[in-house]
């Protein structure tokens, strides 16, 4: 099971760029218990010596007393118990009595999702090597995301190499319309998750080989609350919202638009037949994320295309560039290091 | 419904602590979650039940800490406190706030036998 979806053992499947089917395979090990009966209970202060090396976490409360959690590094990894001296709150019942209760409190102190987290960094190193530029792609179901997508390859063909990930609970019908396009697909089948997380898109890049200067679509599963929560390892958010789905949605739905670099306004055509105001929309928009870039478009008519392609080949350009810059001054020190030792 | 992955991930890391810390069981975990975290404590707190099951935090108490809001006003120039996310600012009145605390979830501790 992946281990940050919610879907289910063997539930999240991952076609191959040209539609192959693959079972996605998590290389999940799970632990056994150990048991080496080295639990200490102390309800005081207590050091210890035990000539070898500590990884201690130590959390101090303000004006109250501490617990120590102790690990360590050794070979055996024995554990000895907590030392705590912890606010009432923290405190394990019956800890005044040690020797009656092995247990002990050991500080974690870790944000939940940073498995999560450290995925979208290994995914986000990798596409900084290899020059690949990625946009996560969040939206409600049916707000325009596949056809702005497949309106936008077909813009960039012959002119910038684009693969497409796409998420959905259920069916490849997605993939197959970028396909059609001519553009390569993973199409990632989550189903019952309600997000793509970034240990699943990991694996769907291992199918996407892309050369330097491509850029990556990855478009979420169709939900406007939980893929907000995920990061990818995306260069930058956008969320689309189509002026069908009313007025409020970005305050009814703040966080999906409070971490959007751009929001895009799609279905701008239908505006005539509908009882909205944009500029209402968009001042919604506003009020929950006073940064973000809002465009307004149509991916039938074309209308507003011209404005979210030019932010997309600028947002690209200034990663490749600030890569470029990296790379420079990385080879300056190099030859600076070689120089040296030639001297 | 993304409660049910924050509690699989959740597993998962006191998996790895039961491994590096020695224990086989949780008997209660301590989370702090921020006003602006984007999670329903109760729906949280179902899903911790029903992941939990089976594991070595079967049957464990969960205890929230419920973290304040705070915001980045860009009319004040300042950080504010914010009680919920579409409030004005509190000393200037204004809307053009981001969200800069109690947005995380951390898993502060665990009692463990």
């Amino acid at each position: 099971m992946c281990v940050t979806c919610g879907c289910g053992p063997d539930a999240v499947t991952i076609s191959g760029p040209h539609g192959e089917a693959h079972a996605h395979e998590h290389g999940h090990s799970h632990g056994h218990d150990h048991d080496h009966g080295h639990d200490h209970g102390h309800g005081h202060d207590h050091s210890h010596d035990h000539g070898h090396a500590h990884a201690e976490a130590h959390a101090h409360g303000e004006g109250h007393g501490h617990s120590h959690a102790h690990s360590h590094a050794d070979a055996h990894g024995h554990a000895h118990g907590a030392h705590s001296h912890t606010p009432a709150e923290a405190q394990p019942e019956r800890s005044h009595a040690p020797g009656l209760d092995a247990r002990r409190m050991v500080e974690i102190e870790r944000n939940i999702l940073a498995k999560n987290d450290g995925y979208a960094d290994v995914n986000r190193a990798r596409l900084g090597r290899d020059g690949v530029f990625a946009l996560n792609l969040l939206a409600g179901p049916g707000a325009g995301k596949t056809t702005l997508l497949v309106e936008t390859l077909k813009a960039l063909k012959d002119k910038i190499p684009a693969a497409v990930i796409e998420g959905d609970q259920q069916t490849s019908n997605d993939a197959e319309r970028i396909r059609a396009v001519g553009a390569p697909a993973v199409q990632i089948n989550t189903g019952k998750g309600c997000h793509l997380d970034a240990h699943m898109v990991g694996h769907a890049l291992d199918k996407l080989p892309l050369p330097a200067g491509g850029v990556l679509f990855i478009e979420n599963v169709g939900n406007l609350v939980c893929p907000a929560a995920f990061d990818l390892g995306e260069d930058r958010r956008v969320t689309l919202l189509s002026v069908t789905e009313g007025e409020d949605k970005p305050l009814k739905y703040p966080d999906i638009f409070e971490g959007a670099h751009l929001v895009l306004l799609t279905k701008a055509d239908l505006v005539p037949h509908l009882d909205v105001d944009v500029d209402t929309i968009i001042a919604n928009v506003r009020r929950i994320n006073p940064t973000a870039t809002v465009l307004t478009l149509s991916s039938r008519t074309g209308a507003g295309m011209a404005a979210w392609l030019s932010w997309l080949e600028d947002v690209r350009a200034e990663k490749l560039e600030a890569l470029a810059e990296e790379a420079a001054a990385r080879a300056a020190a190099l030859r600076g290091a070689a120089r040296r030792a030639a001297e | 419904m993304h409660e049910m992955s924050i509690c699989e991930s959740l597993r998962v890391s006191m998996e790895e602590a039961a491994r590096a810390q020695d224990f086989s069981r949780v008997t209660r975990v301590r989370l702090a979650i921020g006003a602006f975290a984007g999670v329903e404590v109760e729906a949280l707190r179902f899903g911790f039940d029903v992941v939990m099951q089976g594991s070595l935090a079967e049957g464990a108490e969960l205890v929230v800490l419920e973290e304040a809001g705070s915001a980045w006003c860009f009319d004040c120039n300042a950080t504010v406190p914010l009680a919920a996310r579409l409030d004005p600012c509190p000393c200037c009145g204004g809307e053009r706030l981001v969200p800069n605390g109690g947005t995380g979830m951390t898993i502060k501790d665990l009692e463990v036998v």
